[in-house]
């Protein structure tokens, strides 16, 4: 038998997320709940395994193709399984006026990949505006947002994940 | 140069940076909420007729006039009315709603129970881009704060009206701030824009009647009923009321997000020591974005204009979303269309062929041009491109659905139209003659 999705406690805290989510919905909109739901799954999971979203489609009363349109559409939904550390740094025009282009080389020297690409700890992504335009460069760890960036506090920041 | 900018009282960002600004404690103290309980003892019409006459004009964008929005909902509508807050902020060179959710959330929360009341909304969804966390965590805990304090819930500061408010996080989708791509969105779609009219006020979010709104333009709804709606309506011009808030970056001494009259011109923005301190060392201005990337870009001759709606329009540009993006001269505007162009490729949703195909065939000519391959004949591609998407000038919404089309056209034709002699320079000498510097005085990074 395969492995279950779940240890219990990560069910629980699905179980009680989705519950919450649905409520939040007209009693026969449950489907309106699907970014959450999938934000959810994510959230316990790391990424969403497809497994998942079957459950997460079943949960909201939609076909698993419904669960899989709405998860590839957003780019921040993980379809495979990402680096520990996933890393979204801003390009766009008003942080390349800040060197975000350079800073970005930077990172992919230090940490051996090219934008798009992944290894077990890291993942890699080149990202549209952050809206952080006034601070910048800027990037993302894992959803945390780090501005005003040198080479000095990148590499302390980057220091810090193990 | 000195100060010599009108000086206004700040409204929006008056607490922002102070201790604990983000709390109801510190809220209540400033005299938060206050203008709610003067809302509350109004008709509901009488509400939308204030707000009609502060002038308020949507922040988000479009310019659109709040209370004539707002009065599109039809009142004897039997089906159930929502409010939708757009929080996605995307538009690249726009950061402000991220400061209101981060340092002063109930502002907007305020605006958003005055908003509720007087449309007869008992559901509210809060869409906040997804990539924002840490503006989510301060908006939920304000709004957990508000239903203990009775703002939200069965009643509204002991008002018999129900009212539910509920955050709802995006997922990655520049698309998601165009209003009918939102609504998609919160039924949990993906964000695919919708055929108008219908307009949301009458068939938007579960097919009920909507009214979409700004997070800033809701934080600037309080204001107009501390200060009374001729008052507010008085701070700015005969169309547009209030203060707002610009966000200033690219190439300036001091980029951020700035309050300003309406009467603040782009040349005080970005010279005057309370905003952005002007250029760098022996540098001046090339370029100016004013309204968010979408916005037609100006010359460095075109500043002295007031950074508001029918000012702007005058221009053939737009105030937009107040994101303001200056290039100085050493900065190259084939890599810079390029860098935005890509942006639009990226964020098209891939509903009408015009902007699916167009958007990323701007980039490719683009990025041809930048790295010394233009031939003669690209430009005129380019701008055969770009009219395929949305004609220039503007005569309503170009060839697709929604304004990204529009959006995306919009910077290839004015970049072309200002700065046609630097496309042609790179064709002519094989290479971007800005060489491995295109970014400006600020490009490099240590």
């Amino acid at each position: 038998m395969a492995e279950p999705l779940f240890t219990s406690e990560e069910q629980k805290k699905f179980d009680a997320g989705i519950a919450e989510i649905i409520s939040h919905y007209p009693p026969d909109r449950k489907s309106a709940g699907m970014l959450p739901a999938l934000r959810l799954l994510q959230e316990i999971k790391g990424w969403l395994p497809p497994e998942g979203l079957r459950l997460v489609a079943k949960h909201l009363e939609v076909t698993p193709e419904r669960a899989m349109e709405v998860a590839s559409f957003y780019v921040m939904y993980h379809l495979k399984k990402p680096g520990k550390y996933v890393i979204d740094v801003c390009t766009n025009l008003s942080c390349s006026l800040w060197g975000a282009e350079k800073m970005l080389a930077y990172l992919e020297e230090k940490l051996g990949l090219k934008a798009g690409e992944a290894n077990e700890k890291f993942t890699l992504r080149e990202t549209e505006c952050l809206a952080s335009c006034g601070t910048a460069p800027c990037l993302q760890i894992n959803e945390d947002h780090h501005e005003s960036l040198t080479q000095a506090k990148l590499d302390a920041i980057l220091a810090r994940l193990s | 140069m000195a100060s010599t900018a009108k000086t206004i009282e700040p409204i929006i960002s008056a607490a922002w940076g102070k201790p604990q600004s983000w709390t109801l404690d510190s809220y209540r103290k400033r005299g938060g909420y206050e203008a709610l309980k003067k809302a509350l003892q109004l008709e509901p019409a009488a509400i939308i007729d204030e707000v009609k006459k502060s002038n308020l004009r949507g922040r988000g964008g479009a310019g659109f006039p709040t209370g004539l929005k707002w009065s599109f909902v039809p009142k004897d509508s039997p089906k159930p009315k929502y409010l939708a807050v757009n929080g996605d902020e995307s538009e690249p060179g726009t950061f402000k709603d991220r400061y209101i959710l981060e340092d002063d959330p109930h502002m907007m929360l305020e605006g958003i129970a005055i908003a509720a009341y007087a449309l007869g909304v008992h559901t509210c969804y809060v869409y906040l881009r997804g990539e924002f966390k840490f503006p989510a965590e301060r908006t939920q805990a304000a709004i957990d704060e508000a239903y203990k304090a009775g703002i939200f819930g069965k009643t509204v500061l002991g008002k018999d009206f129900e009212l539910n408010c509920y955050l709802v996080r995006g997922a990655g989708a520049y698309i998601c701030g165009e209003e009918t791509a939102l609504l998609e969105s919160l039924e949990g779609k993906k964000g695919w824009p919708r055929l108008k009219p219908p307009f949301p006020a009458v068939v938007g979010l579960f097919g009920c009647p909507t009214v979409v709104n700004n997070v800033e333009t809701l934080a600037s709804v309080p204001a107009v009923f501390q200060q009374g709606a001729d008052a507010y309506a008085k701070l700015g011009t005969d169309k547009s009321g209030g203060t707002r808030l610009v966000c200033l970056s690219g190439t300036v001494n001091r980029p951020g997000v700035y309050e300003v009259s309406m009467f603040t011109t782009l040349a005080e923005l970005i010279y005057d020591d309370k905003y952005g301190r002007g250029m760098p060392a022996g540098r001046k201005v090339k370029a100016v974005i004013p309204g968010g990337s979408s916005a037609p870009v100006l010359g460095a001759d075109e500043l002295d204009v007031a950074m508001e709606f029918e000012a702007l329009k005058v221009k053939q540009t737009m105030a937009g979303s107040g994101g303001v993006i200056v290039m100085d001269d050493a900065t190259c505007m084939v890599r810079s269309l390029w860098r935005v162009a890509r942006f639009y490729a990226e964020e098209s949703c891939g509903q009408c062929t015009p902007c699916r195909e167009g958007t990323p065939w701007q980039t490719r000519l683009l990025r041809k041009i930048e790295e010394g391959r233009g031939e003669p004949g690209d430009i005129d591609m380019l701008s055969n491109v770009a009219s395929s998407i949305a004609p220039y000038p503007p005569i309503g919404l170009g060839n697709t659905i929604c304004a990204l089309g529009d959006a995306a056209a919009l910077p290839t034709h004015s970049f072309l139209m200002r700065f046609r002699d630097e496309f042609e320079a790179h064709i002519r000498e094989h290479r971007c003659p800005f060489g491995d510097k295109p970014w400006g005085s600020f490009g490099d990074w240590s």
